[in-house]
C-alpha cells in the first residue's frame, strides 16, 4: 500500500481520537452547564463550577484539534461540512462563547452574577445541541453533486439532526453528573447520584432511537450495520454497550464513585466507535471518501510527524495537570 | 454592495480586529507575569507577590476572552471562506495543527495550574506553569504569523490539480515576510503590554495609590519600552523594506505613490483621490520617500498606476491606518524619552505632566496594533494569497441570510461579552494590586485521594 492510501487511513483514526477526546472531556464540562440549575443555590453552582474551572480550557482544545486536524488532513471535508452546516456551527461557536467566559466572569461579577450562571447553563445546552445536530447531519450524509452541497441554508435540519442533537445533550448530562459523583461530596454529590439513572435511561432510550432511524437514512450507514456478515462482525460493539450499560446501573445503585464515571465514558466511547465503524471510510458520507478528501500526501507526512512528537506530550501534561487538581473539591477552595 | 461575500468579509474583519487585540495583550502580559514571578522567587518580597495576582487575575480576563474569539477564528475559515480553506487547506492547515498542539494545549492545561494550582504545587512548579504559559503564547505567534505571511509571501508550494500543494515545508515556514512580521507583531505586543502596565502605575501615581507598587511598575515599563521601541522602529523600517520588495502594490498605497519615480518625496500628509489617482493638500518632505523606503537618495518606489486598478488595495484606510501607526510609534519613542530623562533626574514618579501623558497613553498600543493590522490586511486586497487567490474567489458562497445572520450575531455578542469584560478588568484596575491572598503550603495529599501517589514533582 502506498503513502497515499494509508495516510488519510491513519489521519481518519488521528481526528477520530481528537473528536472522541473533546465529546468526553468538554462532554463532561458542557453536562455541568446542563445540569447547574439542579443545584440548590449559588454556593452549589460555585462548587459545581470550580470541579473543572482549572481544567475546562484544555479539554476545549480538543475541539479546535479537531477542526485544524480535520482542515489540514482533510480540507476538502473541512470547507464542505462548516460551510454547508453554518448555521449549527454558529450557535456552537456563540454557545461555547457565552459558557467559556462564564468561567471568568462568574467569579468576577456581583450585580450580574445570575447572567453567567445563566450564560454557563445555557450556553452549555445549546452547545451540546449544536453538536448532536452537527453529529446527526454527518451520520445522515451530505449528498454532493459534482461536488458541491447543493441541499442549502437548511440542509442539515431533520428529525434525525434533531433527535441526536437532544441525545447529545442527556449523554453530555450523564458524563456530568457521573463527574460530580466523583468530584464532590455531601448534598451535590447526592443530587448527582438522584439524576444519573434517570439521565441513564434517558440516553440508552435515545441510543435505541437512534440505532433504529440508521436503515432508514440515506447514507451507507444502514448497509454496513445491517447486512450479513457485517452484522455479526460488528456486533460485538452493540453487546459490549448494553454490557455497558448494565454496569453502570450498578455502579450506581451501589453509590460506587469512581466507576459511574469511568463507565459513562467508556459507554460514550462505544456508541462513539458505532458511530465511526459506520461512517468509515467516508469522512462525509455517503459520497465523499476520506482518500478524496485527503490533503496532498507533503501536509499529511509533515502534519503526522507533529502530531506523533506532540500529542504524547500533550497526553502527558494533560494527565498531570488531573493529578494536580485530584480529589474531591470542597467548597471555598476555589478560585484564584 | 450587500452581497454574502462582502458580508463575510466585514465579519472577519469584526471578529479578528478583537481577536488581534486580546492574544496581543495576553502574549505580552504572559511574560510580564513570567518575569514578576522570577523577581518574587528572587527577593521572596510580597510586593511582587501581590503584583503577580493583581496581573494575574487581569491575564485571566484577557485570555479567557482571547479563547473564546479564537474559536470564532477557527472556524472561520471553513465557514465563510471555504474555497481558500479547500485549496490551501494542505499548507494552513498543518501550521494551524502545529500551532494547536504546541501552543494551545500547553497555554490552556498550564493556564489552569498557573490559576488554581497555588495551593497544590511548589513554588518553583507554579513559576514553571507560568512560563510554559509565555512560551506557548510566543510558539502559537510563531506558528499563525508564519501562516499569515504564507498568505502575504507564498513560497515553497506548487500549484496541483487545483489545490496548493507544499514541496518545500523549511520554505512554505520561513516564507520571505515570516521573520519581519513575527518580529514585528511579537514586539508590538511587548510595548502594547508595556503601555498599560506603564499607563496604569501613572494612573495610580496620580492618584496617590499604591504608590510602592506603582512606581515598580511605572519602572519597568519605561525601562522596557525605552529599548524596545527603538528596536521596534528598526523592525518595522526592515518590514518595510520587506514589502516593498513582495508586495510593492501594499508599499504604493501605504503611501499613496501614484507614479513610477526615482527621488521620491516622503508625503507627510494628504488626502489620496483615487478616481483622479492623485493626492490632494499633500505635505511632502522631498528625498524623504526614497531614503526612508529604500535607504538611498535615488530609490526607485513603484507607483499605484503601474498596477491595473482592479490589483490595487483601497488606498485611503491602508494611507491613514499606517500614519496612524507610525505617528503612534514616534509619539511612544519621544514618552521613552522622556522617561528616562526624568528618571536620571530623579523626578520619574513626581513629573505630573508626564505621568498625564502615560496615562492618556496607556490604550496606545491597542491602536497602534489595530493600525498596523489594517495595513496589512487591507493593503494585501484584493488578494487573499498574494498574486495567487483573490478574495473573491476564496468565499465559500454561503447565501445572504445566513451571513446576515451571524454577523448581526457576532456583532451583539462580541458587543455584551467583550463589553463585560473591559468593565470587568476596568474594576480590577480601579480596586488595584492589592495584598495576595496569604500564602499556604502545598497540601501534602488531598484530603480523599483518588491515587496514592506522592505530591506531584515538576515534571512539566
Amino acid at each position: 500500500m502506498s503513502l497515499q492510501e494509508v495516510l488519510p487511513v491513519v489521519w481518519f483514526f488521528i481526528i477520530g481520537f481528537g473528536v472522541l477526546m473533546y465529546v468526553l472531556l468538554d462532554g463532561f464540562v458542557l453536562g455541568l452547564g446542563i445540569l447547574s440549575p439542579f443545584a440548590d443555590d449559588e454556593h452549589q453552582r460555585d462548587l459545581m463550577m470550580n470541579t473543572a474551572a482549572p481544567i475546562w480550557d484544555g479539554n476545549e482544545t480538543w475541539l479546535v484539534l479537531g477542526g485544524v486536524g480535520l482542515f489540514a488532513a482533510f480540507p476538502k471535508a473541512y470547507s464542505l461540512l462548516l460551510s454547508a452546516l453554518y448555521l449549527p456551527i454558529l450557535l456552537m461557536v456563540i454557545a461555547l462563547i457565552f459558557r467559556g467566559v462564564a468561567f471568568e466572569f462568574r467569579f468576577k461579577a456581583e450585580r450580574s452574577r445570575w447572567v453567567w450562571g445563566a450564560a454557563f447553563h445555557l450556553g452549555s445546552l445549546a452547545a451540546a445541541f449544536a453538536q448532536g445536530v452537527i453529529l446527526g447531519a454527518l451520520v445522515e450524509g451530505m449528498p454532493l453533486k459534482e461536488g458541491k452541497y447543493v441541499e442549502g441554508a437548511l440542509g442539515w435540519f431533520s428529525p434525525f439532526a434533531m433527535l441526536t442533537g437532544v441525545a447529545l445533550i442527556f449523554g453530555y448530562a450523564l458524563l456530568g453528573a457521573t463527574w460530580l459523583i466523583l468530584k464532590t461530596e455531601g448534598r451535590v454529590q447526592r443530587i448527582a447520584f438522584d439524576l444519573t439513572r434517570p439521565l441513564m435511561m434517558i440516553v440508552i432510550c435515545c441510543m435505541f432511537l437512534v440505532s433504529v432511524s440508521l436503515p432508514f437514512l440515506d447514507s451507507q450507514l444502514m448497509q454496513r450495520w445491517f447486512t450479513l456478515p457485517n452484522f455479526l462482525y460488528l456486533s460485538p460493539v452493540p453487546l459490549l454497550t448494553a454490557a455497558n450499560a448494565v454496569a453502570l446501573w450498578f455502579a450506581v445503585t451501589r453509590n460506587r464513585e469512581l466507576a459511574p464515571f469511568v463507565l459513562s465514558l467508556s459507554f460514550f466511547g462505544l456508541g462513539f466507535l458505532g458511530l465511526v465503524l459506520g461512517v468509515w471510510p467516508n469522512i462525509v458520507p455517503p459520497h465523499l471518501s476520506i482518500w478524496q478528501a485527503a490533503a496532498p500526501v507533503s501536509s499529511l507526512n509533515f502534519t503526522l510527524v507533529g502530531t506523533a512528537i506532540m500529542l504524547p506530550a500533550v497526553l502527558a501534561y494533560t494527565a498531570y495537570s488531573y493529578r494536580v487538581f485530584r480529589g474531591k473539591v470542597s467548597e471555598g477552595a476555589g478560585y484564584h | 454592495m450587500a452581497d454574502a461575500e462582502f458580508l463575510s468579509r466585514i465579519q472577519f474583519g469584526f471578529v479578528i480586529s478583537f481577536h488581534v487585540l486580546f492574544p496581543a495583550f495576553s502574549i505580552g502580559l504572559a511574560s510580564w507575569l513570567a518575569f514578576i514571578e522570577a523577581m518574587w522567587l528572587r527577593s521572596r518580597s510580597d510586593l511582587w507577590r501581590d503584583l503577580y495576582f493583581f496581573w494575574l487575575k487581569i491575564f485571566a480576563v484577557v485570555f479567557g476572552m482571547g479563547v473564546v474569539s479564537g474559536i470564532v477564528m477557527s472556524f472561520q475559515f471553513g465557514t465563510n471562506w471555504a474555497r481558500l480553506s479547500e485549496q490551501a487547506g494542505g499548507i494552513l492547515g498543518p501550521l494551524l495543527s502545529y500551532e494547536v498542539l504546541t501552543a494551545f494545549f500547553l497555554e490552556a492545561t498550564f493556564l489552569g495550574v498557573m490559576l488554581f494550582g497555588w495551593r497544590k504545587v511548589s513554588d518553583r512548579t507554579h513559576f514553571l506553569a507560568t512560563c510554559m504559559v509565555a512560551l506557548g503564547t510566543l510558539v502559537s505567534s510563531f506558528w499563525i504569523l508564519s501562516a499569515s505571511s504564507w498568505m502575504h509571501t507564498p513560497a515553497g508550494h506548487q500549484f496541483i490539480d487545483g489545490s496548493y500543494q507544499p514541496v518545500d515545508w523549511w520554505a512554505v515556514i520561513f516564507n520571505p515576510s515570516f521573520p519581519y512580521r513575527l518580529t514585528h507583531m511579537v514586539l508590538a505586543a511587548f510595548i502594547t503590554t508595556a503601555f498599560v502596565v506603564g499607563g496604569s502605575a501613572a494612573i495610580y501615581l496620580l492618584r496617590g495609590r499604591w504608590q510602592d507598587k506603582a512606581q515598580v511598575m511605572l519602572r519597568c515599563a519605561v525601562a522596557f519600552i525605552a529599548i524596545v521601541v527603538p528596536l521596534q522602529i528598526v523592525a518595522g523600517d526592515l518590514h518595510g523594506l520587506n514589502v516593498r520588495e513582495h508586495q510593492p502594490a501594499k508599499l504604493a498605497a501605504i503611501e499613496a505613490r501614484w507614479e513610477t519615480e526615482t527621488h521620491v518625496p516622503l508625503t507627510l500628509f494628504a488626502w489620496p483621490d483615487e478616481a483622479a489617482e492623485t493626492n490632494r493638500y499633500a505635505v511632502d518632505v522631498p528625498y524623504l520617500g526614497s531614503l526612508i523606503l529604500t535607504h538611498s537618495l535615488d530609490g526607485e518606489v513603484k507607483g499605484l498606476k503601474d498596477f491595473a486598478p482592479g490589483d490595487r488595495p483601497p488606498v485611503k484606510p491602508v494611507f491613514f491606518a499606517f500614519r496612524v501607526m507610525v505617528g503612534l510609534g514616534f509619539a511612544m519613542l519621544g514618552l521613552a524619552a522622556w522617561g528616562l530623562l526624568l528618571w536620571w533626574r530623579g523626578r520619574l514618579f513626581t513629573q505630573r505632566g508626564f505621568l498625564r501623558v502615560f496615562a492618556a497613553m496607556l490604550p496606545a498600543g491597542f491602536v497602534a496594533v489595530l493600525a498596523g493590522w489594517y495595513v496589512t490586511e487591507i493593503g494585501r486586497q484584493p488578494w487573499v494569497i498574494y498574486g495567487l487567490m483573490r478574495t473573491r474567489d476564496a468565499f465559500s458562497g454561503v447565501d445572504l441570510v445566513s451571513v446576515a445572520i451571524s454577523l448581526t450575531s457576532f456583532v451583539v455578542v462580541y458587543a455584551i461579552v467583550f463589553g463585560f469584560g473591559i468593565w470587568y478588568l476596568y474594576r480590577l484596575f480601579a480596586a488595584g494590586p492589592k495584598q495576595a491572598p496569604p500564602r499556604v503550603e502545598p497540601e501534602a495529599t488531598p484530603a480523599r485521594p483518588l491515587s496514592a501517589a506522592p505530591p506531584v514533582g515538576e515534571n512539566a
